[in-house]
């Protein structure tokens, strides 16, 4: 499961560009912050790399490890 | 490696009534913060005996959102509070936080003494060419011919090399790399917590909405592509320049790596001695 | 500690410097880091620290300018150790900043500044008192600190001691002024023994890490004073210089946290001017004229009533121990019968100021300067007098 909390998320959608297996896009609805966030598009090509994690400068991803089926 | 979910880092080591953090859309600090935190994690440091110290600009609001001791004292004094509260107490960790110009020009000279002293604390430093809490000013790291907003007409002052200087005055550890390298970040972070003596961690940091918005540098995504390609890594660098060629890349990487008694050390012995 | 530094000297009648008179009296009152810079004519006060702080366990580190000097000070007075630093005026002008930090951040640190002829670099060996205003209002903003000037060797040691008390009582940044004349003048000195000290420490956190709030107030025998939590600890307590609130997080566009914080801040000092305020006397019960100094001056200042006296004039003298907070209520009291006051100092008139300010117009407020590097002779406050 991946949560995007769009509380935290200001919208520099680094997730988007360093995600290898492109699990995201640009969302097409604002976000209450007023920015287009990141959208969780393809989910279950994760591979669970937490690198959209990492290069989140603001702690608005979070990548859980566990499986979720 | 694998890497640990965001949610333990939250839960551990923020204070999420801080969050969202202050700094501006794609700015490169939250990543540092989340790398430093995450090799603390690594090492399993406790917090309750670590103190982050701070000076001003934005960089520096990074202990404000840390859950742990924190010290955000003056502009550029950082590493002169954090002399005294590791000399004070040498069981604290101290890790500094600090900017380009709060480490390089108002507080240069504090830089500068804490690693001829080797006082044993941990500095890193995000460099984003520009001060950035005041709106987009030159700071002595700005690159030549670079727009600010008090150099309209582009920089004619040679920036300073932090992590070099470092390395001339004998840090025994320095290392540099970009907000796009998390990994290498996170080993070089944790070997500087590790090492004891002064440490330092240069991290160059996308500033979008003062650095890249003056010189038309596109948004963060652009800006760390840049930053990958205007960099080098000193291992290249040396084959390069061991072929003779050179290039006028930044020099990232791990620039010094050795053992150097520090001051606590040394001061206890002479203490001990005395009694 | 006390008899830890007696019994190191082996002995406890002593022929020193009010320098070093500094550096005793911040041992004996525990003080264990000192960070300096040297500068005449207080680089004494940094060597004697420098000899005594790794006998006793204590750190002393010379830092690189009088700015990392005064952060260090106030960097370790975070973990709870008590810390001083000494400097004269070039240095003292340099740490402002630092010591407006420690208003706000309500950190306690002891500032020695042996005060030299300015302004700039000035008359470096040379006596003067010219930083009385610059000890009050040095740093930027609203603030209270408390400036203590001592007479003598002695009361440099006592008045050390007592700096720390008050630092540590109204966490505070305390300011001892002496002058280069009291600094580099060796007198007898009598250590006190342990018993006869009392030493305060500041009130540690009276509630766990999970409640606690760094500026909280209201738990202290001051009660607008908060409970500190040293660094390491365990109670994470966040310091900063911006304005905030009682948890320690910035809040910067608040008025009302603003206002709230900076009075309580003048006011935690204000409040127990009582207790604070140390003055001394002299035949002030029919006086008409009063000579009012501080510091060195009061030296001649006190020869020169006595002059007066023999030869029948009323007039008495008050010697301001405390000099800031300035007690404006119990110095009204004090001058209330007097038609003339003269005031004698090291410089063009500055104390004078909130002494014209209590009395009036209604009473001759005569200053009395000197500056140059000597002091007052008696005879030149006598003349003041017989002129009145």
């Amino acid at each position: 499961m991946i949560h995007v909390n769009t509380n935290y998320c200001k919208g520099c959608l680094l997730c988007v560009e360093y995600c290898p297996k492109k699990v995201y896009v640009k969302s097409e609805k604002l976000s209450k912050k007023g920015v287009f966030p990141p959208e969780v598009k393809f989910p279950e090509n994760c591979i669970k790399c937490h690198l959209c994690e990492l290069m989140c400068p603001d702690f608005a991803i979070i990548v859980e490890d566990k499986d979720d089926k | 490696m694998g890497f640990i979910s965001n949610d333990i880092i939250i839960e551990k080591y923020l204070r999420k009534d801080m969050l969202p953090t202050i700094f501006c859309t794609g700015c490169g600090i939250g990543s540092v913060m989340n790398y430093a935190l995450r090799a603390i994690h690594d090492l399993n440091i406790d917090m309750n005996e670590t103190v982050f110290v701070s000076g001003i600009g934005c960089s520096s609001r990074v202990p404000g959102y840390i859950y742990s001791d924190g010290l955000h004292s003056l502009h550029g004094r950082a590493i002169a509070y954090a002399t005294g509260v590791k000399l004070a107490n040498p069981k604290l960790k101290v890790i500094v936080f600090t900017g380009d110009g709060d480490c390089g020009a108002i507080g240069g000279n504090h830089f500068l003494h804490a690693i001829r002293r080797n006082v044993d604390i941990t500095v890193i430093s995000i460099n984003n060419f520009i001060y950035g809490m005041t709106g987009g000013q030159v700071a002595p790291t700005t690159p030549l011919n670079s727009k600010t907003t008090t150099t309209p007409y582009g920089n004619i002052e040679y920036p300073i090399d932090l992590s070099m200087m470092a390395k001339v005055i004998g840090a025994p550890y320095v290392a540099r790399w970009t907000t796009a390298h998390p990994v290498q970040c996170i080993s070089s972070i944790k070997k500087a917590l590790q090492k004891t003596g002064f440490s330092f961690v240069e991290v160059l940091a996308p500033c979008p909405t003062s650095y890249g918005r003056l010189n038309k540098m596109g948004n963060t995504l652009d800006m760390t592509k840049h930053f990958k390609e205007s960099t080098i890594n000193i291992k290249l660098y040396e084959k390069m320049l061991a072929d003779g060629k050179t290039t006028d890349k930044m020099v990232i990487g791990e620039l010094v790596d050795i053992e150097k008694e520090d001051f606590n050390t040394k001061y206890n012995k002479f203490c001990g001695e005395l009694k | 500690m006390t008899n830890d530094v007696i019994r190191l000297l082996g002995r406890k009648d002593l022929f020193i410097q009010g320098d070093d008179a500094a550096v005793y009296g911040a041992l004996i009152a525990d003080c264990r880091f000192f960070a300096g810079y040297p500068i005449t004519p207080a680089t004494e006060v940094a060597e004697g620290m420098a000899l005594w702080m790794p006998k006793l366990g204590g750190v002393y580190v010379q830092m690189e300018d009088e700015i990392a000097s005064i952060a260090a000070v106030i960097g370790a007075s975070c973990t709870g150790v008590k810390s001083m630093t000494a400097t004269s005026g070039p240095g003292f002008s340099l740490m402002q900043e630092c010591i407006g930090y420690a208003c706000m951040a309500e950190i306690p640190c002891v500032i020695v500044n042996v005060q030299r002829g300015g302004p700039s670099t000035g008359q470096p060996t040379e006596a003067a008192q010219g930083d009385v205003m610059q000890a009050m209002w040095g740093t930027h903003g609203d603030h209270q600190i408390i400036a203590l000037a001592p007479k003598s060797v002695q009361e440099t040691l006592d008045l050390t001691i007592e700096a720390f008390n008050l630092s540590e009582d109204y966490r505070v940044p305390v300011i001892l002024l002496l002058d280069a004349e009291i600094g580099h003048m060796r007198e007898k000195v009598v250590l006190p023994e342990v018993v006869n000290v009392k030493v305060d420490e500041r009130v540690p956190a009276t509630i766990g890490p999970d409640k606690y709030r760094p500026y909280r107030t209201g738990f202290t025998r001051t009660s607008k004073v908060p409970e500190f939590a040293p660094f390491g600890s365990g109670y994470r307590t966040y310091v900063t210089g911006l304005t905030h609130d009682k948890r320690g997080f910035p809040v910067t566009t608040s008025a009302d946290v603003h206002e709230e914080l900076v009075r309580r801040l003048i006011e935690k000092v204000q409040d127990d001017m009582d207790v604070i305020w140390y003055h001394e006397d002299l035949f002030l019960d029919d006086a008409e004229i009063i000579v009012i100094s501080y510091g060195t001056t009061s030296r001649p200042a006190v020869s020169a009533v006595k002059m007066a006296r023999k030869s029948g004039i009323k007039v008495g003298h008050i010697r301001l121990i405390t000099i800031w907070p300035f007690h404006y209520e119990k110095m009204k009291e004090l001058l209330k019968n007097a038609h003339t006051i003269i005031v004698p100092e090291m410089n063009l008139g500055q104390m004078v100021h909130p002494i014209r300010e209590t009395v009036g117009k209604d009473i001759k407020v005569i200053s009395a300067p000197k500056i140059g590097g000597a002091i007052h002779t008696p005879y030149e406050i006598l003349k003041c007098i017989e002129e009145e």
